[in-house]
């Protein structure tokens, strides 16, 4: 993206021994260790580090908008004047005129209870003092520069009315109303589905060219990096361990940790099993439909078809991959695999019809069956130890067990996913992400399944941790010769996981096939829109 | 929406329908009948009066009676205030104690949401903590105390408010007890409000107004204040169904001439047509005000949509 075509190009930000402290329950906590960042006139720096490194409370200090427990001390000099000494009137003359931010979360990011229009045009009468009519004009001006369509209808439109990345395009229109020096993208696509992402992306491109402001992503992603970026400043545990240009530092990578996180993709790639594996769960023409709306009195209800008309066949020791975007339908399928929702068709397990089975039936079944989450922050109980969580499922499936051998079992699982058997007897908020996710998959490992469905499990982590992650699932299906579903958006992690893919669209399947033939060879347009996709975010992460 | 009104009245047929019934034949579980505590009432009087109501006839005659009665807006006799059909006596009590009730309901919304929202933002300073100390105080000293506290301090010791008495509505006869029913509801207000104002507060679309660069007017009232306001409509409803429908104790220590004595009195008395009078009033108050705070809530919050 656009280098500046100045000799010497004119620092707008300065950030100067900055320290960012939180007082918490434990302490003073230090985020941030006076750390030097600055940025030039129009051009594009990337803070990059993985989560706790400080990047976005970075960002978020020099806009004053740390948590109320946060506080920061240092210099951040906008054209000379420090952002954090300056009077609140004075600061807000500067957010959101000359300094602007997105965020990773455009669903929540909007108000949800105001319209689009009253949205946008709040910051630019505020800060360009026009009348209501005059905004309004400069409002669809906005969305028409974002390329929303029927943007006189989408001023009415309230978020919830809009897709994930619509909401970020109004969300960098808001940003852009008053035609801002700089803006701050924290991981403005994190939250996005591939193919969005790369229109957000290069809609971001397009604006920069358009109006010439500088662009800080902070960002965990190497290949936006790599692509969009001029300097980069490396960040972990609060410090910036190296900065340079783009294209030297990543020929050239200085720091052991900028080394790590080059070599962060997940690799290798996982053989299909023996031809006279058996199967062990199949489903044959599999529906699940939601009625929206419907009951007493009320309009006809909508039908949606969330699973159309799928078949598939898991052999033990087998992954299938199942990729798609939100709302695809695949995790829904998993979860009518496991008769964890209502579904249509045909579904066995081994030699057992369980389409009707109901949830007694499915009782014992469902130590076999299991079953690990995204979010490794929701789904274990925050009340519980972390030895009961994990030994929570033996009470019901082998109550004869006692209290001791339970806890054995507990060891056994612990050390089995590389965690110390102590973290037992702690708590789970006690743990960083990659390690809950490492629970979870104990909470499941220690029923001794045969098929586990892998919800999108290395999607809320670090690439370093995904990788860590992916590589104590195979070793957990070599020992015990599992079947994993592995859902998931992520092609690459797909790519190292699994032996067979499905891509699903809309409750379809659009292609499937053996991992190697479908990346090698995509049929469908619609996993060449994937591929691509991918390929636009990661192109030079993957040669890199 | 309009159909999302019609078809949650027309539910609530059944409901009220249900309570009744359930009211009809729990009250005449509890032992004794209207007539039966009136000392020296000779056994043919008492006969005499429970033939005239209709009380020895089998209990679904009665029933049926009832409902036919209800279902013509005839609430019946009282049997215990023999001048006076139950209609009149709401007609002349329901007012009064829905002018309280009213008041209080106002007060405490405002002044909860006001202390509330200070609270909030200043949260753990001392700005909160004088709130939260006030809230607590609030909701555990009963209103059998702090009635006549307000009698003795502000009307013996200060001589500015009438003890007690309706004085026909007059403005200063209300302040006594307006104050009492609201200080408790004021101190629930404040409390759901502070929580869901911080709430509000750290929500991610409120960093958005902050790094827009919006005045702290618009960041705090236009955006939190109207989400933070959600939980706040909710208990509304029940709320606004218990005050205006009187309270005894406020009503008794005040010598208010409402409703609320009604429902204990009754119940005391076996006084059957009146119970179940006050059963249906406070029945409907709570089905139409559940209502209102769910039309509330779906012109507060766009998301939310009937049809």
């Amino acid at each position: 993206m656009g280098t500046v075509d100045m000799a010497t190009p004119e620092t707008i930000l300065s950030v100067k021994d900055l320290r960012v402290r939180f007082r918490t329950l434990d302490g003073a906590v230090e985020a941030v260790k006076g750390i030097n960042i600055h940025v030039n006139a129009g051009e594009t720096v990337a803070v990059v580090g993985e989560s706790g490194s400080g990047k976005s409370q970075t960002m978020m200090a020099a806009m004053s908008l740390l948590a109320s427990n946060g506080e920061a001390t240092g210099h951040v000099d906008y054209r000379g004047r420090n952002l954090l000494t300056m009077s609140k009137a004075d600061l807000n003359k500067v957010r959101g005129a000359k300094i602007s931010m997105i965020f990773q979360e455009p669903m929540t990011s909007l108000d949800p209870l105001y319209s689009i229009g009253n949205q946008l045009m709040e910051p630019i009468r505020k800060h360009r003092g026009l009348n209501a009519a005059a905004a309004r004009e400069e409002a669809l001006k906005l969305l028409r520069l974002v390329h929303i369509p029927d943007p006189e209808r989408r001023m009415k439109s309230y978020p919830h009315e809009m897709s994930g990345g619509q909401r970020q395009r109004v969300m960098i229109a808001m940003a852009l109303a008053n035609d801002p020096d700089i803006l701050i993208a924290d991981e403005p696509t994190t939250a996005l589905d591939v193919t969005i992402q790369a229109q957000i992306l290069v809609l971001l491109a397009e604006l920069q060219r358009k109006l010439g402001m500088a662009i800080v992503f902070i960002t965990h992603d190497l290949g936006i990096v790599r692509r969009f970026a001029d300097r980069v400043y490396v960040m972990r545990y609060g410090e910036v361990v190296e900065e340079g240009e783009a294209e030297a530092l990543f020929a050239n990578p200085q720091h052991a940790y900028t080394k790590m996180l080059l070599a962060a993709e997940p690799t290798g790639t996982k053989a299909p099993p023996s031809a006279n594996a058996p199967v062990l769960l199949e489903g044959r023409n599999v529906e699940v439909t939601f009625k929206i709306g419907g009951g007493f009195l009320a309009s006809e209800p909508l039908l949606l078809r969330a699973v159309d008309h799928i078949s598939i066949r898991l052999k033990r020791n087998q992954t299938i991959g199942i990729v798609g975007e939100s709302g695809s339908g695949k995790s829904t399928l998993g979860r009518a695999l496991l008769r964890l929702l209502p579904s249509d068709g045909v579904i066995r397990f081994g030699d057992r019809d369980i389409s009707t089975a109901d949830r007694q039936a499915m009782r014992p079944l469902r130590r076999e069956l299991q079953l690990v989450f995204q979010d490794p922050f929701g789904s274990l109980s925050p009340r519980m130890t972390v030895g009961q969580v994990i030994t929570e499922g033996l009470l019901v499936h082998e109550p004869s067990l006692s209290g001791k051998q339970r806890d054995q079992r507990a060891v056994e699982a612990l050390l089995e996913v590389g965690l110390d058997p102590n973290a037992r007897n702690r708590y789970p908020h006690e743990f960083s992400g990659g390690q809950r996710q490492r629970i979870a998959i104990a909470r499941a490992m220690i029923l001794k399944p045969k098929v586990v469905v892998l919800d999108e499990p290395t999607s809320a982590l670090d690439r370093s941790v995904q990788k860590q992650i992916v590589e104590l699932l195979r070793k957990l299906q070599a020992d015990h010769e599992l079947s994993y579903l592995f859902i998931s958006h992520d092609l690459a992690v797909v790519r190292a996981m699994a032996d067979y893919i499905i891509v699903m669209k809309q409750g379809k399947i659009v292609e499937e096939g053996p991992t190697e033939e479908i990346f090698s060879n995509p049929q469908a347009a619609y996993t060449q829109t994937l591929m691509n996709a991918a390929i636009d975010v990661t192109r030079f992460r993957l040669s890199a | 929406m309009l159909r999302y009104i019609f078809r949650r009245l027309l539910t609530a047929i059944p409901t009220l329908f249900v309570i009744v019934t359930m009211a009809f034949f729990l009250i005449r579980v509890a032992p004794g009948g209207p007539f039966n505590q009136e000392r020296g009432l000779s056994p043919e009087i008492r006969a005499n009066l429970e033939a005239q109501f209709g009380l020895n006839d089998p209990l679904w005659l009665q029933y049926a009676h009832y409902l036919g009665n209800l279902l013509r807006g005839n609430f019946g006799p009282s049997y215990n205030l023999p001048d006076f059909t139950v209609t009149e006596l709401f007609a002349k009590g329901l007012p009064i104690s829905v002018q309280l009730g009213t008041s209080a309901l106002i007060l405490a919304l405002l002044l909860g949401s006001v202390l509330g929202t200070i609270a909030a933002l200043n949260q753990n300073k001392l700005g909160d903590y004088t709130v939260i100390a006030l809230a607590t105080a609030g909701s555990t000293i009963p209103t059998f105390v702090i009635a006549p506290v307000i009698q003795l301090l502000f009307g013996l010791t200060w001589k500015l408010l009438p003890i007690g008495g309706w004085g026909d509505g007059a403005l200063i006869n209300k302040i006594g007890p307006v104050l009492t029913l609201a200080l408790p509801q004021i101190a629930i207000v404040a409390r759901l409000m502070r929580g869901s104002m911080i709430e509000s507060l750290r929500s991610h679309h409120i960093r958005t107004a902050r790094a827009l660069g919006l005045s702290d007017w618009s960041v705090v009232v236009k955006h939190a204040l109207r989400g933070a306001i959600l939980p706040i409509v909710s208990f509304t409803g029940p709320a606004a169904a218990a005050l205006l429908t009187g309270s005894v104790i406020v009503e008794t220590i005040f010598s208010i001439p409402g409703v609320g004595r009604y429902f204990v009195d009754a119940a005391l008395n076996r006084d059957y047509t009146l119970v179940m009078g006050t059963v249906v009033v406070i029945a409907l108050f709570t089905i139409v005000f559940n209502l209102i705070v769910d039309v509330m809530y779906a012109v507060v919050d766009p998301r939310v949509r009937y049809d």
